[in-house]
């Protein structure tokens, strides 16, 4: 077991015009969106506009579909309402969701890949930000955070390719207590309490408030803790994209890290058995928020069976079973990220039981508390006080200049993953062990021949031919540069790609 | 699996841990903690109350 398979993060970014609150969000998410393609190095793409055809919203991995007049509106992410939507050489996916401009990462194979091209997306949209402000009449500021504190919330979402054959009951059995106490790492820390953020005080999550039932469809209104939808964007026979929608995103490489890499190697246990202690809990909906509601790490859970145990404790189980499983799979011994995250999964577990502030150069809501709990102490500053809340909320401003946790990473209070060299590489190519790899080529290469693309086909319009060419790419480690670079190297034009491709 | 069982297959060596580094006491965190304030008040956007109140979102997913 390894905490090696096909995964990607989705953020939704938080969007201001400070000063002129009531200007409209889809209208300034739409010139992020369209400022990008005018900085952009390598892409040349022109109108390649987002293929519909395999979205698939209001289906249920319970094995039923949802019927679209049962539906909110918001649940139909499949209709086209010609809002701004880019495909990126990287593979990357830059457009509007609802009124907060997204960027959806390429398909990568391991937790760092994902935190790399992550990092990509937020440079990139900061940077589209800044271009839509030096040419529109506002100043427009983004936040990679997931609520504005008066009752709205937007996501982050983290999406992992599993085996079809494994039951969604079992995901859903074993899932569940983990990620309601893996925010102990994982969550960004808010201040206020309630969806509205109405009572003072501090909270692990940025998100937790927002979960009212253990598993659905939904991700706009009853979010659920295990979100359902069914949409793998691969063959349905074969593979489920498990879609989890419960995460807080995270500033702190080191938690987008051990977030990413610790739930693989949970649905890895999952796949092969899953866990031997039914670790099960009597209210998920309401330990979700009772852990998020103590910085003290004290509460404890109630378990199905009784028992009474602490995030801590809970996630200490997960982990055990994580070591076990991957010693016993691994016949060549483990791989060194799956180590690398098992150890750090350890130390941050160690650390947080002796004090969190020990946590605050990898975990988000370790470092916002510890600067809160500086103004506390230093001015004596209540909860309820809007410095308080704006520090809150400018710890996720991602512009370098202000942004409170991009400083302290710059001087070295945070830790740093990635090196900028690899982040401007990422920003412009897509990685090169998973289908994003021919998308993203074939955007840069070809751009001007692409019609359309999604994550599971490449459009063609060659000039002169009636039809368009539709090349679908269902399988998410086929297509890479492995499997195509060679045919891509030797193809001058589309034209001579798809012929070569028939050929082959 | 019992706990002994479970750290002689763990891929690390448990012994060795003869050295160790200097902690940080909480009175350097404190002191780290009041550089950082210093450097987040020049850089806080003004008007802190207007600030947060006109930050206002339509929801998502």
């Amino acid at each position: 077991m390894s905490v090696h398979r096909v995964m990607g993060i989705e953020t939704e970014y938080g969007i201001s015009v400070p000063g002129h609150p009531h200007v409209n969000a889809m209208a300034t998410s739409s010139a992020v969106v369209t400022s990008y393609s005018g900085i952009s190095v390598g892409d040349r793409r022109s109108g390649a506009r987002w293929d519909f055809d395999e979205e698939h919203p209001l289906r249920d991995a319970r094995g039923y579909d949802m019927s679209r007049a049962e539906a909110d509106p918001s649940q139909l992410t499949d209709e086209d309402l010609g809002l701004a939507n880019l495909i990126l050489t990287n593979g990357a996916r830059l457009y509007v969701d609802h009124a907060h401009p997204e960027y959806s990462s390429p398909e990568v194979t391991n937790p760092r890949d994902a935190v790399l091209w992550d990092r990509a997306g937020m440079e990139i949209i900061a940077d589209a930000a800044d271009a839509a402000t030096r040419s529109g009449p506002f100043t427009i500021q983004l936040y990679k955070n997931n609520t504005d504190n008066k009752g709205a919330s937007y996501g982050c979402h983290e999406n992992y390719l599993m085996r079809r054959s494994t039951p969604f009951a079992d995901i859903v059995h074993d899932l569940t207590p983990f990620f309601v106490t893996r925010q102990v790492f994982a969550g960004a820390g808010r201040v206020g309490r309630g969806q509205e953020g109405r009572q003072p005080g501090f909270q692990l999550s940025q998100r937790a408030d927002f979960f009212e039932v253990e598993v659905g469809l939904e991700t706009t209104l009853k979010r659920p803790i295990i979100n359902t939808r069914d949409e793998p964007h691969a063959d349905p026979e074969r593979h489920r994209r498990l879609h989890v929608i419960v995460g807080d995103a995270n500033l702190a490489e080191a938690a987008t890290y051990l977030k990413m890499g610790s739930t693989s190697l949970v649905l890895g246990i999952i796949e092969a058995g899953g866990m031997a202690d039914n670790l099960s809990l009597d209210d998920p909906v309401r330990e979700i928020h009772a852990v998020s509601h103590d910085p003290t790490l004290t509460h404890r859970l109630t378990l199905r069976d009784g028992r009474r145990l602490t995030a801590l404790e809970i996630q200490r189980a997960y982990l055990e079973a994580a070591w076990d499983f991957a010693v016993k799979q691994a016949v060549a011994g483990v791989d060194e990220q799956t180590e690398d995250i098992l150890r750090r999964w350890d130390s941050v577990l160690t650390d947080l039981a002796d004090d969190p502030r020990l946590a605050m150069d990898r975990v988000d809501w370790c470092a916002k508390l510890s600067i809160l709990d500086g103004y506390r102490r230093r001015d004596g500053a209540e909860w309820g006080d809007a410095r308080l809340e704006l520090v809150d909320l400018q710890y996720a401003d991602i512009r370098p200049s202000r942004g409170l946790a991009l400083r302290l990473e710059a001087s070295g209070r945070l830790e740093r993953l990635t090196t900028a060299t690899e982040v401007a590489r990422a920003r412009e190519h897509a990685p090169t062990d998973t289908r994003a790899y021919f998308r993203g080529e074939c955007l840069r290469r070809y751009g001007d021949a692409v019609a359309a693309a999604s994550w599971d086909s490449v459009i063609f319009d060659i000039p002169g031919q009636d039809a368009l060419q539709r090349v679908p790419t269902l399988e998410p480690v086929r297509g890479t540069r492995d499997h195509v670079g060679r045919l891509l190297d030797a193809s001058a034009t589309a034209e001579a790609l798809l012929e070569a491709l028939r050929r082959s | 699996m019992s706990t002994q069982d479970h750290q002689r297959r763990r891929p690390e060596p448990a012994e060795a841990d003869e050295v160790t580094l200097p902690e940080r006491s909480p009175s350097d965190i404190d002191a780290d903690i009041d550089a950082i304030l210093d450097e987040i008040d020049e850089v806080l956007e003004e008007n802190a109350e207007e600030f947060v109140k006109s930050f206002v979102q339509k929801g998502g997913q």
